[in-house]
């Protein structure tokens, strides 16, 4: 909250100089801010609607049950979970710190929250749009690799 | 019937709301309910940064972006990147725009990705909540790792799409 006041007093006391100063140019400004935001509403609201149709249906309890087993292909499941879901930082943190009181593997737990943040399949179409193709693939089997690799050292350093 | 495409995720989101909340009621509140909440979080921050972002293309000149993060800017450049994406708020796909902005203007492709790849990960505010409920070591830990890795990925894509500009990503388009 803290954090949104000083962007907002950020961006007012930018845009007042700004405007001070050439008035022209800072109607240029809003008028490309009102465009951006304009282009991403679209994939925005869809992108935020999933959220909330994965929230329902993959309910946290549904991915607490992915935890159970400490198998290869229960760590690879998670993993998935991770990259293709988009869960707010507000609600899995929580999730992931009631995963481990619950008793969840650590690494598990660490793969879970590093593909989360890593890899986001779900805005990769936006991604695409912004900065093509080829880049959005890699940028995201690099970061889902070394996702892996860090949770794994996470987990051997930790436990 | 290109804006239909455009919307074409949401309208397909929206018909699922309308199917959840007819014939499964608790789940159909459940996820209209968690969009609302979202989005009131998104449109509370989405205007400063994009304003923000407007403001940074008409006035900051192309040759301060080069400098700062350009292909000659080396280690200053990446700690740089990294240093302004740490202090980011909101989901990654904000920073889609910035970092778009910034490659625009000069930014060494590695830098771009090293700031999406830090957006994504060590911004203080989320950090600051993983340390709440995850704890110190776990938090710490993370971040050392992740920030080299961050790092490595932008050198690597740089060397995958095979140029340090930006005409490496309009191309691959």
């Amino acid at each position: 909250m803290l954090f949104n006041i000083f962007l907002y007093i950020l961006a007012v006391a930018a845009l007042l100089y700004s405007f001070r100063r050439d008035r022209q140019k800072t109607k240029k400004a809003l008028k490309m801010a009102w465009n951006s935001f304009l282009n991403m509403l679209p994939a925005m609201l869809g992108i935020i609607g999933l959220i909330g149709v994965i929230l329902a249906l993959v309910p946290p309890e549904v991915i607490a049950g992915l935890f159970g087993s400490n198998s290869p292909f229960g760590i690879l499941l998670i993993s998935l979970a991770g990259a293709v879901t988009l869960i707010p930082a507000f609600i899995a943190f929580p999730l992931a710190a009631s995963l481990l009181q619950a008793g969840a593997g650590l690494t598990a737990v660490a793969i879970f929250i590093t593909t989360l943040l890593m890899v986001g399949i779900v805005t990769a179409p936006l991604e695409v749009s912004f900065f093509g193709r080829k880049f959005t693939l890699w940028r995201n089997a690099l970061g889902f690799a070394l996702a892996l690799v860090i949770s794994a050292l996470m987990g051997v350093i930790l436990q | 019937m290109k804006t239909v495409k455009k919307y074409a995720l949401f309208i397909l989101v929206a018909a699922v709301d309308i199917f959840l909340r007819w014939h499964y009621p608790a789940k159909g509140v459940v996820a209209i309910k968690s969009s609302m909440d979202y989005l009131e979080e998104m449109l509370l921050f989405i205007p400063p940064i994009f304003v923000l972002v407007g403001l940074l293309d008409v006035w900051v000149p192309r040759q301060i972006v080069e400098r700062n993060v350009g292909p000659e800017s080396g280690a200053r450049g990446v700690a740089l990147s990294i240093l302004v994406a740490t202090a980011a708020a909101g989901p990654l796909y904000v920073g889609f725009p910035v970092a778009a902005a910034l490659l625009k203007k000069g930014c060494r492709l590695a830098n771009a990705v090293i700031f999406l790849g830090t957006w994504a990960t060590v911004k203080i505010p989320m950090l600051m909540m993983e340390i709440k409920f995850m704890g110190l070591p776990f938090s710490l830990l993370r971040l050392a790792l992740t920030l080299p890795a961050v790092i490595g990925t932008g050198y690597l894509l740089e060397m995958i799409l095979g140029s340090k500009r930006t005409e490496a990503v309009k191309e691959h388009r």
